[in-house]
């Protein structure tokens, strides 16, 4: 019996299976599949590993986006699936600069995905305009429109970047932020 | 360059001068110019318009091509910055709307007789023309911080 055996001396799970993700918050019973834990982290867990993100490709930004989908990173290994409407998706991804012109309609796609729903702006111009700040027809910052979860920096981000803004918007789920009802 | 014998006979017929690029043709005869330079000279081919404002007026450039003599003409045309108005080419040159609807946009120089007079790129409710001198960078707008 070493210490780091869950209750009743049941040996703790395989590492890299489904349920050790949330493991410290799990209780496993000997000899069955049966598992305790908050249905919440449940759900989170299950949220956090099918996002699905309406891509809102606006510039520059969106090139780097799409190469994050493609096979040399392949965001799909992460449960991370494009979708072509607002009300399949969970996620938006706001790539690029924001026009005072597009702004209502990022408003309208944003009020039409369902609930749960988070937001990542990608790159300078939608995290503060960027160097088009002060330009006569840019919004100076997504979140002037809409609530923002994650705000990853770059001019464009990479690939990589982008991906480490998918994985804190994870880890942002699973702590169970829901600060936006 | 353009072409000399059709500056001269802009000059004789509509009183053209000569300008960078082409020529400056008085507001009023600029509809008549541009009928002939389609018909007559063969300038068939509607390239861009593209407008200054300098110090006295505002002025107004429609880029024209003869594509038989691979030739392109500059002709200029200036508008009051009191009354900045001009004649609409759009039913000579089909492709000259949208541009004059752009220049209409962030000039703020209106088309007469133009089909569609509306902003092409901006919101329909933007108040002023940002590529004015005088258009303030911090003019108030909903989403300035």
């Amino acid at each position: 019996m070493s210490d780091e055996l869950p209750i009743l001396g049941r040996p703790a799970p395989a590492a890299g299976t489904a349920l050790d993700e949330i493991a410290e918050e799990v209780v496993r019973f000997p000899g069955g599949g049966v598992a305790l834990l908050r249905a919440e982290t449940l759900f989170h867990w299950a949220q956090k590993s099918s996002l699905w993100p309406l891509t809102f490709g606006l510039a520059c930004c969106a090139i780097e986006m799409m190469a994050t989908f493609a096979g040399r990173f392949d965001l799909d290994r992460f449960g991370v699936i494009l979708r072509p409407t607002p009300r399949q998706a969970d996620v938006m991804i706001i790539a690029g600069t924001v026009t005072i012109k597009m702004a209502p309609r990022i408003r309208t796609l944003y009020d039409q995905m369902a609930h749960p729903k988070w937001v990542i702006s990608m790159g300078s111009c939608a995290n503060s305009g960027d160097h088009y700040r002060n330009v006569y027809s840019v919004v100076p910052g997504v979140d002037h429109v809409i609530p923002v979860d994650i705000y990853v920096a770059g001019c464009p981000p990479t690939p990589e970047a982008l991906m480490e803004g998918i994985f804190a918007l994870q880890r942002k789920i699973m702590e169970g932020d829901r600060a936006r009802a | 360059m353009p072409a000399p014998e059709v500056v001269s006979a802009l000059g004789v017929r509509f009183g053209a001068e000569a300008a960078p690029l082409g020529v400056t043709i008085p507001a009023a005869s600029l509809l008549p110019a541009m009928r002939a330079l389609r018909d007559t000279y063969g300038y068939r081919g509607y390239v861009t318009a593209s407008a200054i404002e300098r110090e006295a007026a505002f002025e107004v450039a429609h880029v024209v091509r003869n594509l038989d003599a691979n030739d392109t003409l500059f002709v200029r045309v200036t508008a009051p910055k009191d009354l900045p108005e001009i004649d609409s080419l759009a039913f000579v040159y089909a492709g000259a709307e949208w541009h004059e609807r752009e220049i209409l946009d962030l000039f703020g120089i209106a088309f007469r007789g133009h089909p569609d007079p509306r902003r092409i790129l901006l919101p329909d409710d933007y108040t002023g023309h940002p590529l004015r001198k005088d258009f303030a960078m911090d003019t108030p707008w909903g989403y300035r911080p």
